[in-house]
Formats: C-alpha cells, sequence, structure tokens
C-alpha cells in the first residue's frame, strides 16, 4: 500500500501513527486537519468530500517525491476522507518521520499546502440555512 | 485532404460538474485534439457557467498539460478547482 489513501472510515491516526514506528526516526510530526462550524461567516452544518481515487493518488506520488527530494524525510503516510463529515471529524491527516525534527517538520508542512492545492478532492458545505455549496480553495 | 478519424473516450465528471451533468460518466465521441478542446465542446453543451481556464485534466488517471493528445479510448476527467484538506 503506497503512503497515501482516501477513504470513506474515520481516520484513526493512532494506527496511521504506529505505520511510522521505527528505531531511526527521532522526529514525528502529525497534522490532522478537522471539520470546523464556521466557514466564511457562515454555519456549517457538515462536509462533503469527494475524490478522485486513482488520480490523487499518482499526484500524491508526485507532491511525496518532490517531499522527500528537498527534505530528509524517512517515511510518510497520508489519508483523507471522503464522504459526509460531521463537525470535529478529522477530514486529512499527515504524518511524516525523520532522523531529525526540522525535516518533519518542513515535509509536513509542505505535504498539506501541496495536497490543498493539487488533490482533485472537492469540499461540498451544508449550512445552517438549509443552502450548500463547492468550496473553491483557488 | 484526409478526414481525421474521432476518438471515443470516457469522460468522468467530479463535483459541481458532475451535478451540472447529472451524471458521473459518459462515453463520447469527439474530434477533439485535446482535453481543453473537449472540454469547451462539451461546456458549450451543458452550457457549464465556470471558467474553462480554471479546469485542469486527467488523462487514464493522470494529471496532464491542456495541449496533450487525446488517443482513442482515453479517460478523461475535468477537475474544476480543488478543496481538499
Amino acid at each position: 500500500m503506497g503512503a497515501f489513501r482516501l477513504t470513506t472510515e474515520p481516520i484513526e491516526p493512532f494506527r496511521l501513527e504506529s505505520e511510522l514506528e521505527n528505531t531511526v526516526t527521532g522526529a514525528l510530526v502529525t497534522f490532522a486537519g478537522r471539520v470546523r462550524n464556521r466557514n466564511e461567516g457562515r454555519d456549517v452544518l457538515h462536509l462533503f468530500y469527494e475524490g478522485a481515487n486513482e488520480i490523487a493518488s499518482t499526484e500524491f506520488e508526485h507532491i511525496e517525491t518532490e517531499a522527500r527530494s528537498r527534505f530528509e524525510i524517512e517515511d510518510i503516510r497520508c489519508a483523507h476522507r471522503i464522504g459526509k463529515l460531521e463537525l470535529g471529524e478529522i477530514a486529512v491527516w499527515i504524518g511524516v518521520s525523520a532522523r531529525h525534527r526540522g525535516a518533519a517538520f518542513d515535509g509536513c508542512r509542505y505535504l498539506i499546502d501541496e495536497l490543498k492545492q493539487r488533490l482533485p478532492i472537492w469540499k461540498k458545505e451544508h449550512y445552517a440555512d438549509g443552502d450548500s455549496g463547492w468550496i473553491n480553495h483557488s | 485532404m484526409q478526414d481525421q478519424p474521432g476518438a471515443i473516450v470516457t469522460v468522468t465528471w467530479h463535483a459541481m460538474l458532475r451535478e451540472k451533468t447529472g451524471r458521473a460518466q459518459e462515453e463520447v465521441s469527439t474530434r477533439a485534439a485535446t482535453p481543453a478542446e473537449l472540454f469547451l465542446e462539451l461546456a458549450a453543451r451543458y452550457e457549464f457557467s465556470i471558467p474553462a481556464d480554471s479546469i485542469r485534466f486527467a488523462v487514464n488517471g493522470e494529471i496532464v498539460s491542456s495541449k496533450d493528445g487525446l488517443q482513442n479510448g482515453d479517460r478523461v476527467s475535468f477537475l474544476p478547482p480543488v478543496s481538499g484538506g
């Protein structure tokens, strides 16, 4: 299995973290992106995420290759949830292990920033007033 | 002048484009030479309001340039602006 997965199941950080356990890396940096209750002044009830699995996996491989060439990273895991998500649930999780903390922090930051710009994943917000809309990061 | 044969490609629609077209996938017969040309053709048919220059293209599971060639049997995805994370 590659470093990346799209999943309809709740993301389990400890399980993903356990895949990064080893004795050579002194640093593990993780990032969890959660569903928040307000966006641009509107009350959000829940979210729906849709993803293009094959394209996202291929594009993540490119991002991973870039991150490994820039930073001294040991290993990476990333999961992005799709389907309906409730407030507070984890939408995306990234873990980066490295020998030293600098590479782990930098690598994690690079992965989440590139992921948000590039992976074919779309978020639809459902609001308290009954309206809904697709969100555009660009 | 030789008539250029058309290609049959499978188009997958995502997110707001899937909602607008009312379908997830369809087979399209086209003479478009590139994914960008094919998008303009279908945007006219479905009357998309989304700007064409905001769309990225994937062919056979990989993001490609808008100017890449289209072949018979290709699987084409049009990717509207993303919002993962």
